[in-house]
């Protein structure tokens, strides 16, 4: 019993607490209804399919291989990122070109997203800078699994 | 016949505020709880594309309720199972009737009081009800056959059951100070003048009383920070094993004990349907002067005085419940038993005291 007096305070401390977000929230929620803006809003919510909050520069997500000028992948087909993955998502097949300056590329380049972690290696380990991780999609979803087995026509941009 | 038929239209009108008050607090809760906490609440349910800050959140719920299985366990005591929310519902629902909505109205000669029933020993009928509710926890308990549920329902009986006492004794000054059990009498005996100023409000004259009432009031409700029959992070509670609409019914009587409890704060501590000066003629001010009003404006006043007053202890029993932290079941002993009962006794004694010493 000694220390209910602290509690007292206490109990009305938070009530205090509680009862001012509630009447400076409603304040601004009232104001922004009656279209005046307030220096900041009544929620932190962010209204998410309407409302999209902006990706970080640095962020991850969707792949995507770069395109050459005359149309080929700037994929070499060197397996690197094949190799470095540590889901062992990617699946590369190589081909031999008519160019001399880039003699392979790939003929088919699976990305399976079922598998993929985004953990970012394979765009660290690419000597030909080919594969980034910045298309800014991240709502991935489907209904088949087969649906996210990415392959390299939708993996071109 | 005409008797028969405005009690019935009575009966109706009570009845629909109750519950749409009920249905609305669960609105109210889940908003009031965003608004503290920053966020926004429920918004989406929308009718044709009008979400109107997600009013319609009810409706979606209770319809989501009524398509649910109505269900219960094989182990169960079917008939007890069922019975039990009803009685919880019932007993709290019918605590109502006894609450004056306003003053008596002259209508095509006859006076109609703004109350379904004046019970002579009103205060007493409204505790006993709230007392019966206790019944359905129990009986919901016991009739599940099952462990969680039953230490739940125990615990609630036990907790009930103590905060009775100082529920109870907290209402004894009240009593003293008070002409009469009547709701209706203390009402309108609290439209007088105190030291010449103050409205003769329950609270200026039982302050302590009310201190004790409403604690013990919050934990009648038994929700957080009182919610020990229920236990959400421990034992789930004595509505354990039910779903649908019978989980519902256990779900609005928590409101609809809000509801009463925040009626009976106003009737009793805040002067109920009474507007602060305002009598028969309209107002007619301490400090000299006055302003006569037509009678119907007066009864508006008052009906709208009474449910803000009801809509303020609303809103701080949800303020209260999302603010502070459950209380441990021996806590909560401890404050039902030593320190509210002792107090409800105190303040008997002062009551009496002055009332002698007057």
């Amino acid at each position: 019993m000694k220390r209910s007096r602290f509690v007292l305070k206490e109990i009305v401390r938070g009530g205090w607490i509680t009862a001012r977000h509630f009447t400076v929230n409603m304040a601004r929620h009232t104001l922004r209804l009656f279209g005046l803006r307030t220096a900041r809003p009544g929620a932190v919510t962010i209204q998410y399919p309407e409302q999209v909050k902006p990706l970080a520069p640095r962020h991850k997500s969707l792949h995507r291989i770069l395109v050459r000028e005359s149309g080929l992948p700037q994929c070499v087909a060197c397996m690197m990122c094949a190799t470095v993955c540590p889901s062992e998502c990617i699946f590369i097949e190589a081909a031999e070109t008519d160019d001399p300056e880039v003699q392979k590329y790939p003929a088919t380049f699976i990305i399976d997203l079922n598998r993929c972690c985004f953990c970012g290696f394979c765009v660290e380990a690419c000597p030909e800078d080919a594969i980034r991780m910045d298309t800014g999609e991240i709502r991935l979803s489907a209904t088949a699994r087969k649906d996210l087995e990415y392959p390299l026509e939708k993996l071109l941009r | 016949m005409t008797d028969t038929l405005i009690l019935v239209v009575k009966i109706v009108l009570a009845l629909t505020w109750t519950m749409l008050l009920a249905l609305f607090l669960t609105w109210v809760e889940r908003k009031e709880s965003a608004v503290i906490q920053d966020r926004i609440g429920a918004n989406r349910a929308s009718i044709l594309g009008v979400r109107a800050f997600g009013l319609f959140q009810p409706f979606a719920d209770a319809l989501k309720m009524i398509f649910k299985e109505d269900f219960s366990p094989a182990f169960s005591s079917r008939a007890l199972h069922t019975i039990a929310p009803l009685i919880s519902f019932f007993f709290t629902a019918v605590a109502v009737v006894a609450m004056p909505f306003g003053d008596s109205i002259r209508l095509g000669g006859r006076t109609v009081a703004l109350q379904v029933a004046d019970v002579d020993a009103a205060l007493l009928f409204v505790l006993a009800m709230l007392g019966l509710g206790i019944y359905g926890i129990l009986v919901g308990g016991w009739a599940s056959n099952s462990r969680y549920p039953l230490l739940g329902s125990l615990r609630g009986a036990a907790q009930l059951i103590s905060y009775e006492v100082a529920l109870g004794l907290s209402l004894v000054g009240l009593v003293m100070v008070f002409p009469s059990l009547r709701l209706s009498e203390i009402v309108r005996f609290q439209g007088g003048i105190l030291l010449g100023f103050l409205p003769k409000w329950g609270i200026f004259l039982q302050p302590l009383g009310f201190a004790v009432f409403f604690v013990a009031a919050l934990a009648e409700t038994k929700r957080v920070p009182f919610d020990l029959p229920e236990g959400e992070s421990e034992i789930i509670g004595f509505y354990t094993e039910y779903g649908g609409l019978k989980w519902g019914l256990f779900m609005m009587t928590d409101f609809l004990e809000v509801i009463v409890v925040s009626c009976l704060a106003a009737t009793l501590f805040f002067g109920g349907w009474q507007v602060p000066w305002l009598g028969a003629g309209g107002f007619r001010f301490p400090w000299g002067g006055g302003w006569a009003l037509p009678a119907w404006t007066v009864t508006l006043l008052q009906v709208v005085s009474f449910n803000l007053k009801v809509a303020f202890f609303c809103w701080l029993q949800v303020l209260i419940r999302w603010t502070y932290p459950r209380f441990r079941y021996d806590q909560v002993m401890t404050l039902g038993w030593k320190l509210l009962v002792p107090a409800g006794a105190l303040n008997v004694l002062l009551t009496g005291l002055v009332l002698v010493l007057k």
